[in-house]
């Protein structure tokens, strides 16, 4: 065998890595810049940085299956007639009937239900696979309100105002003409086949004061019936959460940087927006001040949430719940070690699959192609998300009992540490072994303070 | 007289618009008469049955939003976003529309008297719109779908970025928007101006109206036209 360039010695560039002169390359040959799905795939500060303090001598742990430790949260309770009860805090985020099959939003549905957690629509309207499946059914109001309808927004049990995601804050959805089927198409009003770019704005709002408007509507439409949340990608996230909340917002959503999507370019997905770590003090601080955190205005944190250990770490941090949207999808069987031959084919591979906007996934998931959307079986597929969205819920219990919590939403920052010096600035928590929060000094006049959140 | 047929009167100097709107939702007659809307937003928003709305005076965001057959005149002016996503039924508004009149509605009929701001059929998808007077820049951005009909004069912008939907316009007409182009007023052109202009019950010479759509050439990404992104 040939020895590998490593092992001749030979030296590869941090700078000039293979991925970025692949990237170079692509842009020379073609013109056209990278549009691709998933999330951002650099590093950045996350929860693998925070450790949590295990209770030892001066905190009682629970026993663990023996001792409760409940999971339950309510959702939209701040001026909905209906709030949403859910089992366990960790919900699917909208992922749109287009970027997904319909077998793939049947099976998001039945795996959420069985678990009683809720769903959420996407960009492109909402589908009867998925309201039929869903218990409880998050409906979302796009800039392109594709598909938006009154009857449809009087069967969802809440509805969620996006103003941005985490992985494109700023910038409007896409769906390639591949994945515009004559169905795509009929629910978009749109040609079938098209390159479609939705807006990054709402057309019938501006600011925020307009938007306290919008909400009035929603609400008036719907007879004051339903939680309305407002998702917002991270950016400046302590003013957004405020603006968000004076609008009216029941529940406000924060996207992180890493969030998954389905086409984005790839320089919108890696280089705008701030992570999960960083946003979630900056919104619980800004629920705080309000007086809202924990009690009126709920937070849901999004963007790279993989294992229970994460969704007790975000709520650690101050969420009320989490989204899940890559993990979900990779619960269904997406980048499946199955059809690795077929990702190679396609000039990817399994693990590393991310042309969710091309239509070809072999996993029938991302795909408007029937015979590959009949490969997934949305019961099979429903059971695995549920398993995994148990195993999440049982490792945040796990986690929540060994800090000695009867709930996982008694999780506190008191109860984490961080790695390194960047997550600990990031999440205000100390460097594990240290009384150190980086940037711990109170700022006096307007903006974010740095200092500690305690869950008062 | 049949109570069903009786006009209700609903004095908003007196009760709250929610107390209007869920009455629409649920009616006990087939007409309202709506009185002091003074400003007031989303004034019989949500209308999901056949029922007419008399609004006097002036009323504030989205009225008649998301209408579903209700036939709503406001004898007055509206402000941002009247009929937005309406989906059948008519709006009527006798005076002046602010912005974004009409934004996303999939179907039914807005007639203006006056005139449209700003983004007047913003993301149509299917609605038709009349405009007696003039509409503002960038209407008719994104259209989707749908017929809109401009007595007067059409502000810069016109169709920016526009799908499949069909725009009239009698007056002068500013910078057209990215990929909206005049196209030829063919006969199955003028029938259909001539239906909306009766329908909206304006009598205008069809022959004075020049029609814009999309020259369809942003349907895919090139990079050679990302100026026009
Ligand atoms: C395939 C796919 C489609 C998505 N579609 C939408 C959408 O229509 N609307 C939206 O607000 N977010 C959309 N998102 C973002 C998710 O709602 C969520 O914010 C994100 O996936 C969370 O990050 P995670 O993937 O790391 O869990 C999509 C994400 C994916 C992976």
């Amino acid at each position: 065998m040939t020895p590998s360039p490593a092992e001749r010695g030979l030296r590869e560039s941090a700078t000039f890595d293979r991925a970025t002169i692949a990237g170079i390359r692509h842009a020379a040959a073609t013109g056209v810049y990278d549009i691709r799905g998933w999330g951002a795939k650099r590093a950045v500060p996350h929860f693998d940085d925070l450790l949590f303090l295990g209770a030892s001598m001066s905190r009682y742990p629970l026993e663990g299956y023996r001792e409760r430790c409940d999971t339950d949260v309510v959702l939209g309770s701040r001026n909905a007639k209906y709030p949403l009860h859910l089992d366990t805090p960790v919900t699917i985020a909208g992922m749109s009937f287009g970027a997904l099959s319909g077998q793939a939003k049947e099976a998001l549905g039945r795996g959420a239900s069985e678990v009683g957690t809720s769903t959420t629509t996407g960009d492109g309207g909402m589908t009867a696979e998925e309201r039929g499946q869903s218990k409880t059914l998050v409906y979302q109001y796009l800039p392109s309100r594709y598909g938006m309808n009154p009857t449809d927004l009087r069967k969802a049990d809440a509805i969620e105002v996006v103003l941005g995601q985490g992985a494109k804050p700023g910038g409007g959805g896409m769906l390639l003409g591949q994945k515009i089927s004559d169905r795509v198409a009929g629910m978009r009003t749109l040609p079938a086949g098209i390159d479609q770019r939705s807006a990054c704005r709402h057309p019938d709002w501006t600011g925020p004061d307009d938007l306290a408007i919008k909400i009035l509507e929603l609400r008036e439409i719907t007879d004051w019936e339903k939680p309305v949340y407002v998702k917002v990608g991270a950016t400046r996230t302590y003013y957004d959460v405020k603006l968000a909340v004076a609008a009216g917002a029941d529940v406000v959503v924060v996207d992180g940087m890493q969030g998954g999507t389905a086409a984005t370019q790839d320089v919108f997905i890696e280089h705008v927006g701030i992570p999960t770590l960083a946003a979630i003090p900056q919104a619980v601080q800004a629920l705080q001040e309000l007086g809202l955190h924990r009690h009126g205005v709920q937070l849901i944190a999004s963007g790279g949430i993989r294992t229970g250990a994460d969704v007790a770490k975000a709520m650690a941090l101050g969420a009320d719940a989490v989204a899940i949207g890559t993990a979900a999808l990779i619960a269904l069987g997406d980048n499946s070690p199955e059809y690795a031959a077929e990702y190679e084919a396609l000039g990817s591979a399994a693990g590393f699959y991310d042309d969710f906007q091309d239509g070809r996934d072999p996993a029938g998931i991302t795909t408007q192609d029937p015979e590959l959307a009949a490969r997934l079986d949305p019961v099979r597929a429903g059971k695995q998300l549920a398993n995994y969205l148990r195993v999440l819920t049982m490792e945040a219990q796990t986690i929540a009992r060994a800090c000695g919590k009867s709930h996982v939403r008694h999780l506190e920052p008191e109860d984490l540490v961080a790695l390194t010096i960047e997550a600990a600035a990031m999440a205000r928590v100390p460097l594990a072994g240290t009384e150190w929060i980086p940037g711990n000094t109170k700022r006096s006049g307007a903006g974010p303070s740095t200092g500690r959140n305690t869950h008062a | 007289m049949d109570p069903l047929t009786e006009a209700i009167t609903v004095d908003l100097a007196t009760q709250p618009v929610r107390a209007l709107n869920a009455e629409l939702h649920s009616p006990s007659s087939k007409a309202y008469e709506v009185l002091a809307p003074a400003g007031a937003h989303a004034v019989a928003a949500g209308i999901d049955s056949g029922i007419s709305v008399d609004v006097r005076g002036h009323v504030g965001y989205y009225a008649a939003g998301m209408n579903d057959g209700g036939v709503v005149t406001i004898h007055g002016n509206a402000g941002t976003g009247v009929a937005e996503n309406m989906m059948s039924g008519t709006v009527r508004v006798t005076g002046d529309a602010s912005q974004s009149a009409g934004a996303t509605a999939h179907g039914g009929l807005l007639v203006i008297d006056g005139s449209a701001s700003m983004r007047c059929g913003i993301s149509m998808k299917g609605v038709d719109i009349v405009v007696g007077g003039s509409v503002g820049p960038m209407s008719g951005f994104m259209a989707q779908a749908g017929r809109m009909v401009v007595c007067c004069d059409a502000g810069d912008g016109l169709g920016d970025s526009i799908y499949e939907a069909r725009l009239y316009v009698r007056g002068a007409v500013g910078a057209l928007g990215a990929d909206c182009v005049e196209k030829p007023m063919r006969d199955e052109h003028r029938a259909e101006l001539a239906e909306l202009l009766a329908a909206a019950g304006l009598e205008h010479d069809v022959t004075e109206f020049r029609r814009y759509g999309s020259a369809r050439r942003l349907y895919h990404f090139h990079s050679e036209q990302a100026g026009s992104y």
